[in-house]
């Protein structure tokens, strides 16, 4: 599997003396990886270096085997997406329509593809009837989906999502889950950084925790949740319904309430 | 004596011709933790400013029904004395902190300044307030250097600094990471058992299934079920509630599909109640695990 994004010992900082990141090495390949981490870890500095909008003070970021050091943001943009965490810090028109437009028409698009393109994308994320809004007229949670699709209507092969499930409800949350899942699906390389146990479990097979600027745990997901002592050094506790299951000293960990109700019946049938 | 009395409240925002609130009535007891669920647009955030009168004074609209909070007519009432007795906190606290003020201590006391409290009351409550939210420490710090779960409580420590007897938190932790949601949860169950009445709408149901004495839940602006965190997440984990309001914590949908209950009835909802039900269940057949 060739990664698409690679990163090698990269150290960071903003303020010389404040280090950010402090050597991190990674490989990024297509399927879903989550980062976790406290705020101040790292996280959002770290995408931020991948589609090129910071660039690395030491070490290097190759994006398709290019250094991103010799790329612009324009050309990173092909291929990869970026979706904020703060929708303010993304958004810039004063339609729907054309903030999430912008991407396809930079990419080349005529004017009727890009605006097919960010139909597609807002109902694939459950917005319906505001192509004519202001962005800001919306609340918090539309918001954050308007992001969404501009970056999902660039159709790149690597998304990276900062907390894309802040302020959704439920059924945006699941909504989520399954454009995470049909991207995998896809065979496109996801990036999830959230505070949602839950979903990343859910949705991501891949997690990699991050602890003051460097990668302290990187794993699947069952044995990443399976180490309290290391989520604790994050200040992060396992997803609920596998802390449950480390409380009763079972000795697999669940990802979600189906798997844990399996694992119960099995052990209750005397077959585990 | 309840210090909040919700009866019928319907209202409708200007130009929009669905109500956001369709006849909800309910009441809170001082010191009670109450939660509001539900998804976007079910009227959570319409509800707390509605107990502050933003609803309707500040956003207009029509309104009916009566809001009467700690003896006060909210519809009578202007939002400035309102504020005296009712404390509210947005979602994000960039749109709270004041950025005019250089350190933590001269934030809470910009409310108390800005509402003309006596001078010699001033510094004991801004003490009270900012040792009650754990901030006293980082009282010399610039607001802006605080995490988001500090800056949270800062604003939950101006807000309480105006004594209020009840606070109202609309979605407070949406934008914290799990430590700084905690110490907001944290924060608020430290004020009830000051006997501040808390109404917070959230999401985060795990959170509010152990520290929430009731939840509220609203659909298309109208109170379908109101009850202990038990009754409600049991009708929810067994789907007898309208759409989707509040999804049961993972814990509690696990125990409805294996049947565990509680002694007293419905299902476990936090970690601790599952962990209580199920070890007895799961340890009868330890025996097959080879360890």
């Amino acid at each position: 599997m060739s990664a698409v994004i690679e990163a090698r010992s990269v150290h960071f900082h903003y303020t010389p003396g404040v280090p950010v990141l402090t050597g991190v090495t990674l490989s990024l390949g297509p399927g879903a990886t989550a980062i976790i981490g406290q705020n101040g870890a790292g996280k959002s500095t770290f995408v931020r270096l991948l589609n090129g909008l910071l660039k690395p003070v030491s070490g290097s970021i190759l994006v398709n085997g290019a250094d991103t050091r010799s790329l612009t943001v324009a050309s990173l943009a092909r291929t990869v997406g970026l979706v904020f965490q703060n929708p303010s810090d993304q958004l810039f028109k004063s339609r729907v329509i054309d903030e999430v437009t912008f991407g396809p028409l930079n990419l080349g698009f005529s004017r009727e593809e890009a605006e097919e393109r960010a139909r597609e994308a807002l109902a694939q994320v459950g917005l319906h009837g505001v192509e004519t809004r202001n962005p800001y007229d919306l609340g918090l949670a539309e918001r954050k989906l308007v992001t969404i699709a501009s970056v999902l209507a660039m159709g790149t092969s690597a998304l990276i999502f900062d907390e894309p499930t802040i302020a959704q409800d439920y059924a945006g949350v699941r909504r989520l889950g399954k454009i995470v899942d049909e991207l995998t699906a896809a065979g496109r390389t996801v990036i999830v950084i959230s505070h949602d146990m839950d979903f990343v479990a859910r949705h991501c097979h891949r997690v990699v925790v991050f602890s003051r600027g460097r990668v302290l745990a990187d794993g699947d997901a069952a044995s990443v949740f399976s180490r309290p002592d290391i989520l604790q050094q994050a200040a992060l506790e396992a997803p609920q319904i596998a802390r449950l299951a480390h409380a009763l000293s079972m000795d697999q960990t669940p990802l979600t309430p189906e798997q844990f109700v399996d694992l119960v019946r099995r052990r209750l049938s005397g077959s585990s | 004596m309840a210090v909040v009395e919700v009866e019928n409240l319907r209202y409708r925002y200007p130009r929009q011709t669905t109500l956001a609130l369709d006849g909800v009535s309910f009441t809170a007891e001082p010191g009670e933790f109450v939660g509001i669920v539900g998804p976007n647009l079910s009227g959570k955030s319409t509800l707390c400013h509605a107990l502050i009168g933003l609803v309707p004074h500040f956003y207009k609209g029509a309104i009916g029904g009566r809001v009467v909070v700690a003896g006060l007519d909210v519809h009578q009432t202007p939002v400035a004395e309102m504020s005296r007795r009712v404390g509210l906190v947005f979602q994000n606290p960039f749109t709270q902190i004041t950025g005019a003020k250089l350190t933590v201590y001269e934030e809470v006391a910009f409310g108390l300044e800005y509402t003309g409290a006596p001078r010699e009351e001033m510094a004991p409550r801004i003490e009270e307030a900012l040792r009650l939210l754990g901030l006293w420490e980082l009282r010399d710090r610039s607001p802006f250097a605080l995490s988001g779960g500090q800056m949270q409580r800062l604003a939950i420590a101006s807000v309480l600094a105006m004594r209020p007897q009840v606070l109202v938190l609309d979605e407070p932790t949406s934008q914290l990471d799990p430590a700084g949601t905690r110490e907001v949860f944290d924060a608020a169950a430290t004020l009830c058992r000051q006997g501040i009445t808390v109404i917070m709408a959230e999401h985060k149901i795990e959170l509010l299934a152990e520290h929430a004495d009731r939840l509220l839940v609203l659909h298309q602006g109208r109170l379908v079920a109101d009850g202990t965190p038990r009754d409600i997440l049991t009708r929810a984990a067994s789907r007898e509630l309208p759409g989707e309001p509040a999804p049961a914590p993972p814990v509690t949908q696990a125990a409805a599909s294996l049947d565990w209950r509680m002694p007293g009835g419905g299902f476990p909802v936090t970690l601790a109640e599952a962990v209580a039900v199920g070890r007895p269940i799961v340890e009868r057949h330890s025996g097959v695990d080879s360890r």
